[in-house]
């Protein structure tokens, strides 16, 4: 392997893995409140398709990608309300919301498949974009790399190193302990679910305007679900969650490698590679019961209800 | 202002009543979206409700459509009751269809009435296989049923793809990804002529009967259901959880790799790359719809049926995107949870003095929660 091959490499891994890694953060802060959201495949792709159309419409790239976050909490807030006012069952709301954001996307984003759009531009750092093997993976990239970086940076200092994250964790392991000394539960995993939603429309407006430019029904193919799944692979820590979408991302390209080097492998086969180093992973976490018991959000999952 | 209080106990009649108000409102909702899209509304709930099956041959075709829905949701039925999350039925079906095509193809030139069951078997044990990766790693590891079950619907569909592109693929096809036709001894036969209506409906219903008997009337079925009411009970009595959790999810597997190798060898005849337009999906929320109860699921079957027709016929008569279906399916879901809560609670009109709330104690829960990976 070459240097120029190693740069493309990375440089292709960190911009796939980045809707990864901006959705993981959002189900991050959400399951630390003690909530689990499976709907963030239905999310991204509301993210994905309002922002395209926007973007179409107005020709703006950043309405674009407000208004996926907007479709994103909208979306969220479906979720809570009936998680949280009317205590359905976290599993199957999820599932709802994921179904039901998979139709409403493709039904509303009908009329827009295979139009054209400009997508996002790499911005360049004079002096450090060339810096051999790193320059293009951390100085190549476009606005919404480095928003992820800054997100990232954000999320972790929330989560260790702030009041209210120590408020959203009291919350995530025992929310009767932390509404008995008068922490707001419910506000708080309002808030956690309406961030899970931004960043899930975040990402999804990164897969519709700038990683490939265009809207196709369907086109977050199991991204929402992998980024569950790499929480469970990050052991619920911010830093672990960047490495692991970075390392899916990796996974992504492979089929890119593989051609680099000259190997023939049928595309379909290539594919597979995401989904299936997310159950090698999650096989390899989930033996290991009392670690993985030790290190969830102790309230994950359960509805709670305020006595009155 | 209303207020939700707590029942005490679970309330049967609601429990019946809520899909009803579920599809009430989903329906409600399409009137007011068709009004809010310019599309006449009467016009369009009459042409996705009743159009489709106003004639014989519409009844037959949802028939026909009802018959690898109904076959994935009361599979799901079994694992659902035992708190299984299988979501993986997608996966199934279409491993059913492949390894039923697999099976087809190699015995192309040969005749004789024992095909087609080998043919069927193949399916059921593909759909068999994809399910037990997932029991087994569960039994084994202790991994979250949700995400691997997802993850397998991904591979599954993948593996689908590159063998249609690829070894099964017809070579005298013209390139085009499709494997050749399958011969008349794996075909499944007409039941009634003049339409579609396959055999494969007949092993739907006889699988309906049979799971009915096995909840209610075996040992193995009652079982089944103490583990997902309460699997710590159910390991004190003696029951072997692990065993029960590969039947279960083997049976949900068998049955919907049969829906997967129905539709290759029933109304499709070969393997094509798309065998379902997600079958395996709207049975969650047919099982869920149905109450995971058989006569519920058959019921909620037609009416899923129902929707992918009327969603074709709204299509072609008004040029609404097929994706309608996909929409309506996750609406229903979406009303059925909110409505489910009249099950464990009742509104009450409540005046604004404070004070006047009860003791309020948490009803049990319609399904118990789960944690992803870690538990």
């Amino acid at each position: 392997m070459d240097i120029d091959l190693i740069t493309n490499v990375l440089y292709a891994m960190v911009r796939t893995g980045t809707p990864l890694l901006i959705v993981a953060l959002g189900e991050l802060i959400c399951e630390k409140s003690g909530v689990l959201n499976l709907g963030q495949e239905g999310m991204m792709l509301m993210g994905a398709v309002v922002g395209f159309i926007v973007t179409l419409t107005t020709g703006s790239l950043m309405l674009g990608f407000v208004l996926a976050m907007v479709a994103g909490v909208l979306m969220s807030l479906i979720f809570g309300v009936i998680t949280m006012e009317l205590s359905a069952n976290q599993v199957a709301t999820g599932l709802a919301l994921t179904i039901f954001g998979t139709g409403l996307s493709a039904f509303i984003g009908a009329g827009y498949v295979g139009k054209p759009i400009e997508g996002l531009d790499p911005i360049y750092i004079p002096v450090l974009t060339d810096l051999p093997i790193i320059g293009r993976m951390l100085f190549g990239q476009d606005l919404l790399v480095y928003l992820s970086f800054v997100l990232f940076a954000g999320v972790y200092w929330f989560i260790n190193h702030s009041r209210p994250g120590l408020i959203l964790k009291a919350v995530g392991e025992n929310p009767h302990s932390a509404n008995a000394i008068g922490l707001p539960v419910f506000k708080t995993r309002y808030l956690a679910i309406m961030f899970g939603g931004a960043m899930a429309g975040l990402a999804g407006g990164y897969l519709s305007l700038a990683y490939t430019p265009l809207w196709v029904e369907n086109m977050s193919a199991g991204r929402g679900w992998i980024a569950l799944a790499l929480v469970v692979f990050a052991s619920w820590k911010a830093e672990r969650v960047l490495l692991g979408a970075w390392l899916f991302g990796l996974a992504s390209i492979l089929h890119l490698v593989f051609q680099g080097m000259g190997f023939a492998v049928s595309p379909n086969l290539l594919a597979i590679l995401p989904y299936l180093a997310t159950v090698v992973v999650l096989v390899i976490l989930s033996s290991n019961q009392s670690r993985s018991r030790l290190v969830a959000p102790m309230s994950l999952g359960k509805p709670f209800h305020a006595k009155s | 202002m209303i207020k939700l209080e707590p029942r005490g106990e679970r309330s049967k009649t609601m429990a019946y009543l809520s899909p009803v108000l579920a599809i009430l409102l989903t329906m409600l909702t399409g009137l007011i979206l068709f009004t809010v899209l310019g599309v006449a509304p009467w016009e369009a709930l009459v042409t996705i409700v009743y159009m489709p099956i106003s004639d014989t041959y519409g009844m037959a075709e949802l028939a026909v459509k009802a018959t690898p829905i109904l076959l994935c949701a009361i599979g799901l039925s079994v694992v659902f009751k035992a708190q299984i999350w299988n979501i993986g039925a997608e996966g199934q079906l279409l491993m059913g269809g492949l390894f039923g095509s697999y099976m087809a193809l190699q015995l192309l030139d040969v005749e004789g009435g024992w095909v087609l069951p080998i043919v069927l078997l193949a399916g059921m044990v593909g759909g068999m296989f994809w399910a037990g990766i997932a029991a087994l790693l569960k039994v084994k590891f202790n991994t979250n049923e949700i995400l691997t079950t997802i993850m397998m619907n991904y591979i599954a569909l993948n593996i689908l793809l590159w063998a249609v592109h690829g070894p099964l693929k017809d070579p005298e096809g013209y390139n085009f990804p499709e494997s050749a036709m399958f011969s008349d001894s794996s075909i499944l036969p007409i039941l009634i002529d003049d339409t579609r209506i396959h055999f494969g409906l007949a092993l739907a219903l006889l699988a309906v009967v049979a799971v009915w008997v096995l909840m209610s009337r075996a040992f193995m079925g009652f079982q089944i259901k103490v583990m997902g009411l309460d699997s710590g009970a159910a390991r004190l009595s003696g029951f072997k959880d692990k065993k029960l959790v590969f039947f279960a999810l083997l049976l949900s597997g068998a049955l919907a790799g049969l829906a997967g190798v129905g539709e290759v060898t029933g109304p499709i005849g070969q393997l094509i790359p798309s065998i379902s337009p997600g079958y395996g999906y709207a049975a969650i929320i047919v099982a869920f719809l149905g109450r995971l109860h058989p006569v519920g699921i058959v019921l909620a079957t037609l009416l899923m049926a129902l929707l992918y027709m009327g969603g074709e016929m709204a299509q072609i008569n008004l040029g609404l995107p097929l994706a309608l279906t996909d929409m309506f399916q996750g609406m229903l879901l979406f009303y059925l949870l909110a409505c489910d809560v009249l099950i464990g609670f009742r509104l009450r009109w409540i005046s604004n003095r404070p004070g006047t709330q009860g003791n309020s104690t948490a009803p049990s829960q319609p399904m118990t929660s789960v944690s992803t990976g870690a538990k």
